[in-house]
């Protein structure tokens, strides 16, 4: 048990995970529910590099991990993009008190 | 217990302590900066695997460009001057309990699963490798993120330049 094995990269990834899900739900602001969601990714990155290293698949997870950060990157841009015009329309970006598709 | 091991613990320590304080901290700029420990010790995790190559990625990326973004938009849509940058929480409570039995549901899969292992030797450098893949195999996703990329440079510019009339 005391040897690091594939169980432990597991337990970490889904304790990440459900950070970034308790993140989520409870913040108001809507950075903080951006941070949640990249603790969320970088959780199932764990999950895809450490079965690239333990399971019987050859290195294909660590390009899907890659491809995952370009993903992550092109999220972020947009949802700030689209937190900061709601800041402009709203002046607030508390995601239970914007209810409104048109001001 | 080895030194692998240890340094595993070490960076699964830092992450998780960092997470917590993310979600958890009052200030959102204290959840920003805990968030550049979380994306270190997750970089740590991916070098521990073998994955050189992914973690100087998380690195450059999150490190240095996920994590500024996001201070970015800390900074622009808080009214520094006059409020502080305190941000509620909602719904403690019922999140709490319904994230630790998720967690315990996963984490019990993760350790009852019979996973079949198979302990390959951490290679000496990933990049030849992922390299050759990006330009055979993968080809046609390699094409495909770099015109969702530049999609998303033109989109996040022209969605957050947009004027009032």
């Amino acid at each position: 048990m005391l040897q690091v094995g594939l169980t432990h990269f597991l337990i970490v990834s889904t304790a990440l995970f459900s950070l970034g899900i308790y993140g989520v739900v409870t913040r108001k602001n809507a950075v903080m529910v951006l941070m949640g969601i990249e603790l969320m990714l970088n959780s199932a990155n764990i999950n895809f590099i450490a079965f690239a290293r333990y399971g019987n698949f050859g290195n294909g997870g660590q390009l899907v991990a890659l491809f995952v950060i370009v993903l992550a990157a092109a999220e972020a841009a947009i949802a700030l993009a689209i937190v900061l015009n709601i800041y402009k329309t709203f002046t607030n970006v508390n995601v239970d008190e914007i209810d409104n598709l048109k001001e | 217990m080895n030194i692998y091991d240890l340094i595993f613990y070490l960076f699964a320590i830092i992450t998780l302590v960092s997470a917590v304080f993310v979600v958890t901290s009052k200030n959102i700029v204290h959840s920003a900066f805990n968030l550049l420990f979380t994306f270190f010790g997750v970089a740590g995790i991916y070098a521990l695997l073998g994955a050189d190559f992914i973690a100087v990625v998380q690195l450059l990326v999150y490190v240095g460009g996920i994590l500024i973004l996001l201070l970015f938009g800390v900074m622009l849509t808080n009214k520094i001057t006059n409020v502080d940058l305190r941000t509620g929480t909602i719904h403690i409570v019922p999140a709490a309990i319904g994230v630790g039995m998720l967690w315990g549901a996963l984490s019990a899969i993760a350790y009852k699963t019979n996973w079949i292992k198979i302990d390959s030797p951490i290679p000496n450098s990933t990049a030849p490798f992922l390299g050759r893949m990006l330009i055979t195999d993968y080809v046609l996703v390699f094409e495909l993120l770099g015109i969702l990329l530049l999609i998303a440079l033109i989109g996040a510019a022209s969605i957050a330049r947009r004027e009032k009339e």
